[in-house]
């Protein structure tokens, strides 16, 4: 057992930061959220929000992530993929949270070698994730029940949604990219609160002094850690309770940690020109994808009552789900 | 990311399951809680059993009588000793799971050979002597004084919340050496033998009834200087090497413990009915999911503690936050299956409820965690 990042995994991780932060840093995240208007384009009515475009995919960009192996990632390699785990997509994915990465990126990820073109990124593809459809006009393929699926104006700028009747049934691998994303959100806004408490001063010192403020920030990164450890630990077994119990923590450590990051920042926090309602938004819409919180316990509850290890003959009784069971 | 076992590891656990199958039922009834003698009797017996057996001191360096153990070994040996229901270290816990490892890392060859066999073969008793009564969470602000007379130190103050100091051989005691010098550098680490004359323990009833935890006062105690650890007044540097084992990996073996609690929990809720209680029910489910996090959190902590040769890092406090409110959250929620029962002392739940109470204030409180986190993780500034 070493459960720290290999080698290739570190990698992998600074690899994908540093493309990241080279086609998607800061400037192009707010270029997306506020596209430059058109010359002679009237002002919307009440931006943000209300006359705001929909949102355009970077099609560009999804053909580099898919050069790069972001949706190949764990396509084997004699199907033209990268070869590797869930423990490496999950990296992969947590960087896209830290970033705030548009797109149906778990979708597409999940239908590459099923959906021609999905993985090199010539295909976006979206699905039906609990009741809601992301990215549903923009995407060529898309996954899943849409009949009668109705618009929403959406609360994240860069996540357009579409409501249907019919839940789709939980994926676990989607789940688990899902943890993976709200844990690099989680990250983020941690570090974001950081960096604002060290420096912003008040009563002639930093904010972060006080311990009110260095209190929800040493929770925050509890939370983090807390989440990436069964987030990490979900990847590498690939448990239906352990990918449960990821998302749980990851949603709250995603969601609380939002909040948090607004509290530090004060006044600075509730405007649109912080990134840190995008964070939290963002966190929102995620959190809504399969399974919700109460599916989630409901499993986690049950798994209690399964035995700890299968007897040599499975009775068949047990609530685990297994292929014997 | 590697959480598999060898076959080595495999092979380790079959073993150590035979072994425990074959010694537990042959175990001693277990002494109750107030009956001190016994209680050290029976802890220091179930160390023989693992000394004879080879399974003491698992983890710690080879050259400090240990087996030298990987990480792996020893979260094996926590998480199947706690699965047969094993005894827990009990009344050893300060010598081997931080005065043995602090003297381990930071004693002289001599020091190692004369403290930690006797603590690895289930001999001698350690306690803690580091709080005061005007010294808790500021510990450095610490008065019991020592003062040289030729080869001894002499030794005068108190010390408070003392766990085990009536059947302690043995203290790890923190003393002001250099009365001028700031704060954090006139201290100094010794170890105090209990018989030493001048030492009168007071026991002090704890909020459960029993009496965990003592006075100690200290009137001219002579101790020898051999028995100081590390340099005169660079105390504080070695208690930092103790706190980072007593925040760090001490409560391992405790969460495999809450995680059969909590299945014992479920259980006992489908048998009452309150199974139905559907809020409870998912009550029960996230604390699974957060029992489940707090294992991989250490094996996490216990990965990156080998890479630093074996001293836990600051992440301990960050398992100690969380690991302490879940295990109040886990208590609370038995009390909401026993439903009326749940105020009845002679279900185990219920003194364990009363115990959790300690756990966010003991080894250093939530709130100085949240500092240690703030300050030494993120990089956050001190407040004036
Ligand atoms: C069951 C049990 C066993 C123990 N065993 C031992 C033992 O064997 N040996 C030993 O030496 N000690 C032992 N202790 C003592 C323990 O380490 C102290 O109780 C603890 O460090 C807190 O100190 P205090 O009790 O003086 O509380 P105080 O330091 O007076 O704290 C009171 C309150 O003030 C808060 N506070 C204090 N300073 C700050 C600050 N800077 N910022 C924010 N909040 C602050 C605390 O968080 C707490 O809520 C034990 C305690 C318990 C409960």
């Amino acid at each position: 057992m070493d459960f720290r990042l290999d080698d290739d995994q570190r990698a992998l991780r600074a690899g994908v930061r540093e493309l990241l932060t080279r086609r998607f840093g800061r400037e192009r995240l707010r270029a997306a959220v506020d596209p430059p208007r058109a010359a002679g384009a009237a002002d919307g009515p009440g931006r943000p929000g209300g006359g705001a475009p929909a949102p355009v995919l970077d099609r560009v960009l999804w053909r580099e992530l898919g050069e790069a192996g972001f949706f190949a990632l764990r396509l084997p390699r004699a199907r033209g993929g990268v070869g590797l785990g869930l423990a490496e997509a999950v990296l992969a994915f947590e960087e896209a949270g830290r970033a705030l990465l548009p797109g149906p990126l778990v979708a597409t990820h999940l239908a590459a070698g099923e959906v021609p073109g999905a993985a090199t990124g010539e295909c976006v593809v979206a699905a039906v994730d609990g009741t809601l459809v992301e990215w549903l006009e923009e995407a060529d393929v898309v996954r899943g029940d849409v009949t009668g699926a109705v618009a929403l104006r959406p609360v994240d700028p860069l996540t357009p949604l579409h409501r249907v009747d019919r839940a789709a049934p939980p994926d676990p691998v989607a789940a688990l990219l899902t943890a993976a994303e709200q844990l690099g959100s989680a990250a983020r806004t941690c570090a974001l609160a950081v960096q604002h408490a060290r420096t912003r001063e008040q009563f002639g010192q930093p904010i972060g002094a006080f311990q009110a403020v260095k209190h929800l920030c040493s929770e925050m990164l509890v939370r983090v850690e807390v989440a990436r450890s069964a987030v990490y630990a979900a990847a590498v077994t690939g448990d239906p309770p352990d990918i449960a119990a990821a998302r749980l923590l990851a949603d709250e450590a995603a969601e609380r940690g939002a909040r948090d990051c607004l509290q530090v920042h004060g006044g600075m926090g509730f405007t649109w020109e912080s990134d840190v309602h995008l964070h939290l938004k963002r966190a929102w819409c995620r959190a809504r994808r399969g399974p919700c919180a109460a599916q989630s316990e409901e499993a986690l509850a049950e798994d209690l009552l399964a035995p700890e290890e299968c007897p040599e003959e499975c009775p068949g009784e047990c609530p685990r789900e297994c292929p014997g069971a | 990311m590697d959480l598999s076992c060898t076959p080595g590891d495999e092979e380790f656990r079959a073993r150590l399951r035979e072994w425990l199958a074959a010694v537990l039922p042959g175990l001693p009834p277990k002494p109750s809680p107030d009956d001190w003698p016994g209680r050290r009797a029976y802890d220091l017996g179930w160390q023989r059993l693992l000394y004879d057996a080879g399974y003491a001191g698992l983890h710690w360096p080879v050259d400090a009588g240990g087996r030298g153990a990987t990480p792996t070994r020893h979260l094996i040996f926590l998480e199947e000793t706690e699965k047969a229901g094993a005894p827990y270290v009990g009344a050893n816990f300060v010598g081997l799971l931080h005065a043995g490892p602090t003297i381990a890392a930071e004693g002289g060859a001599a020091q190692r050979a004369r403290w930690l066999p006797p603590v690895l073969r289930g001999e001698e008793v350690w306690c803690q002597g580091f709080s005061e009564p005007d010294a808790g969470s500021d510990l450095a602000a610490l008065r019991t004084r020592a003062h040289r007379d030729g080869d001894d130190y002499v030794v005068s103050g108190s010390k408070i919340w003392t766990s085990h100091a009536e059947v302690a051989d043995w203290c790890e005691l923190l003393v002001r050496t250099d009365p001028k010098a700031p704060k954090h550098r006139g201290i100094t680490w010794l170890a105090m033998p209990m018989d030493a004359p001048g030492i009168t323990v007071r026991p002090l009833r704890t909020l459960a009834g029993s009496a965990e935890f003592a006075e100690v006062f200290l009137d001219e105690v002579r101790v020898p200087v051999g028995n100081r650890v590390g340099e005169e007044n660079d105390g504080w540097r070695v208690t930092m090497v103790t706190l980072s084992f007593e925040r760090g990996t001490a409560f391992v073996g405790e969460v495999v413990a809450c995680r059969r609690v909590l299945r014992e929990l479920a259980y006992e809720a489908r048998a009452n009915g309150r199974w139905d209680d559907v809020p409870l029910r998912r009550r029960l489910g996230r604390l699974n999911a957060e029992f489940r996090a707090l294992w991989r959190l250490t094996q996490w902590n216990v990965s990156e503690a080998e890479r630093t040769g074996g001293v836990p890092g600051a992440g301990g406090s960050v398992f100690k936050l969380r690991y302490s409110q879940a295990r109040q959250e886990l208590y609370d929620a038995a009390a909401e299956v026993l439903g009326p029962d749940g105020l009845d002392l002679d279900r185990r739940w219920t003194a364990d409820r009363l115990s959790s109470l300690s756990y966010t204030i003991a080894a250093g409180t939530s709130q100085i965690q949240r500092n240690i986190v703030a300050e030494r993780i993120l990089g956050l500034p001190k407040g004036r």
